[in-house]
């Protein structure tokens, strides 16, 4: 049975890129708990052998003619862009002062 | 004049237009006119389209001077657009606020074949953000309010799209239902409300919230209507890889078949698992009342179990939130949305997380942090795992119970509509909202709510959930026909002209 502690809440936050501030910790901690405390029923049906199902259309690979076709234009791709310069997506560092 | 045009249904207004008794830009200016009166309580809409909807009819009242051909059954006819739906020139923004201001550069499918049908977009609906909800209380824009009761929420999360319709500011409206977003709120406005069988629309430009669960549908008042309205939006789409390729089931036709009044020969199931501590009285009082009416014409009714419906709630809430935490990994605040604290050397990995904390509301970094539980590593078989196996259980259950019927039934929720801010701080009593409407979408198979009369205890409308088998939607949409035709008769006329007068903003 789950019993998700304000650690565990804090690492899944930083796994899933969410800052999150310390009375966050204290309210998710607890409705996280709760709502995994009920989903867990799931291991009440025996299942052993059943098939899991990701999708309810079975559906293999779907192919097409490989022709040319308009996309975006450079200014629609970046028109949405929180900053963008010489036709580019400007993006913060990725690599820090050390490495 | 303009009061009675937004009170017709869609297939009157377009005989209408036709008929050139009225035009398109006379019945787009009355619901234009509805919206500029009423929407500032009700807050169905985000935004509201209006030069290029008034374009749109003038469009098609040029059709109908010239003698062309309309465009469709619906040609100039005003719908509701759930802002989960892109649409090239408009903001969408899914109800939040990491996707406030984005104007989308390209239509969805569903909103191009819209356009060349001559269906008028009125504008964008309120929704729960990112269509996580079952209220609109997660809209980051405000919640919308319930026509029937201002103090009651119109459902989730197409709260805005069923609350335009209830509020007579749209004939028909576009919403989409991944664990019951188009069916709940539909049920507790006195709507009706599709969800098809999944691939049956498109979902190429649907913001994904729960890939194999996500399906658009129609929303409107009445069976032929949202009929039509499915007709038009449904089909083969080479953009979505999980597009069905056969032909839209015949739905208007068994609409039209259905309004004869005539089950005979239908055999109905009952769902025996819906029902018990979590289902209001007056709700059941209303399933059973309908359930009594769809015997009085000629159907067959027997009672079905389907054991593992039990899971569905707890299956459903493992692996939509799964899916959400991967598909919402996309908001990234590099190549569009919010940005928040690109200053002071902050690396990309740090302004993410301060934009994803600014920008979601609290029940998306739920669900966020519940899927990345899900599916981390140590975990993955007893909670992901075991759900897949769940769902495959509750397929199971419906091809068996297909076995013997023609469809199912049940109350589309166990409540009528709630009050605003009653379930905001429990997410698993706003979760049960989706009782008996999630099964469907775990199978991928076609249902429906239509309204089935009012609660005794409230007077608030209750919905009548009909479930059919994989690409049979002409099913359900006869069996909801003739229980509408029926109920309407015993009431002496349509339900939602039941729904009490909105004060007039002057």
């Amino acid at each position: 049975m789950p019993n998700i502690s304000r650690d565990e809440v804090a690492h899944l936050a930083r796994l899933a890129r969410l800052a999150v501030t310390e009375d966050e910790l204290d309210m998710f901690a607890g409705q996280l708990d709760v709502i995994l405390q009920s989903v867990a029923r799931v291991g009440e049906v025996a299942a052993e052998d059943i098939p899991p199902t990701s999708h309810a259309v079975p559906l293999t690979n779907v192919f097409r003619e490989d022709l040319v076709r308009p996309g975006l234009t450079q200014q629609q791709a970046l028109a949405g862009a929180p900053a963008a310069e010489d036709g580019r997506f400007r993006v913060p560092r990725i690599l820090g002062e050390e490495a | 004049m303009s009061s009675e045009l937004t009170h017709l249904t869609a297939a009157e207004l377009a005989a209408k237009i036709q008929a050139k008794e009225v035009s398109s830009v006379e019945v787009t200016q009355a619901h234009l006119d509805r919206i500029g009166a009423i929407d500032g309580t009700v807050n169905a809409f985000l935004h509201v389209d209006t030069d290029r909807a008034l374009s749109a009819a003038r469009a098609v009242d040029e059709d109908v001077a010239a003698g062309r051909e309309p465009a469709s059954p619906l040609a100039g006819v005003p719908l509701a657009l759930k802002d989960v739906f892109t649409m090239a020139g408009a903001p969408t923004t899914c109800g939040s606020k990491i996707l406030d201001g984005w104007s989308p550069p390209y239509d969805a499918t569903v909103t191009r074949k819209l356009l060349e049908s001559g269906i008028v977009i009125l504008g964008k609906t309120n929704m729960d953000e990112f269509a996580m909800g079952s209220s609109t209380e997660n809209s980051a824009y405000g919640v919308t309010r319930n026509p029937w009761d201002l103090e009651r929420v119109p459902g989730g999360s197409g709260g805005g799209s069923s609350a335009a319709l209830a509020a007579f500011e749209a004939p028909l409206a576009i919403g989409t239902d991944t664990g019951g977003s188009i069916r709940q709120p539909a049920s507790v406005t006195g709507t009706v409300g599709v969800k098809p069988t999944y691939g049956g629309v498109s979902r190429y430009g649907l913001v994904a919230f729960s890939s194999s669960l996500d399906q658009g549908g129609p929303c409107a008042r009445t069976v032929l209507d949202a009929a039509l309205l499915h007709e038009v939006i449904g089909g083969y789409d080479p953009l979505d890889s999980t597009s069905i390729d056969a032909p839209v089931p015949p739905v208007v036709a068994a609409a039209r078949e259905g309004m004869t009044g005539d089950l005979s020969g239908v055999r109905i199931g009952v769902v025996k698992e819906f029902a018990g501590e979590w289902y209001q009285a007056g709700v059941t009082a209303a399933f059973e009342r309908a359930v009594t009416a769809l015997r009085d014409l000629g159907a067959d009714v027997v009672e079905v179990s389907c054991p593992h419906f039990d899971y569905a709630l707890p299956a459903y809430y493992l692996i939509a939130p799964s899916e959400a935490s991967s598909n919402l990994a996309r908001f990234d605040a590099m190549r569009y949305g919010l940005r928040v604290g690109d200053e002071n050397g902050n690396s990309a990995e740090q302004v993410m997380a301060l934009t994803r904390a600014a920008g979601f509301g609290a029940e998306v970094k739920r669900r966020i942090m519940i899927g990345t539980y899900a599916l981390s590593s140590g975990y993955y078989d007893a909670y992901y795992g075991q759900a897949q196996k769940v769902r495959t259980l509750i397929s199971q259950d419906f091809e068996n119970a297909f076995n013997g019927v023609d469809v199912l039934v049940s109350p589309t929720s166990p409540t009528t509509a709630f009050r605003i801010g009653e379930r905001v701080d429990d997410p698993v009593a706003m979760y049960r909202a989706d009782l008996c409407t999630i099964p469907a979408n775990l199978a991928g198979t076609p249902a429906m709510s239509v309204p089935a009369g009012l609660s005794d205890e409230d007077g608030l409308p209750v919905g009548l959930q009909v479930m059919a088998p994989a690409l049979q939607e002409q099913r359900m949409y006869r069996v909801a026909a003739a229980y509408e035709a029926a109920r309407d008769a015993a009431w002496g006329g349509a339900l939602i002209n039941r729904v009490p007068e909105l004060e007039v903003a002057r």
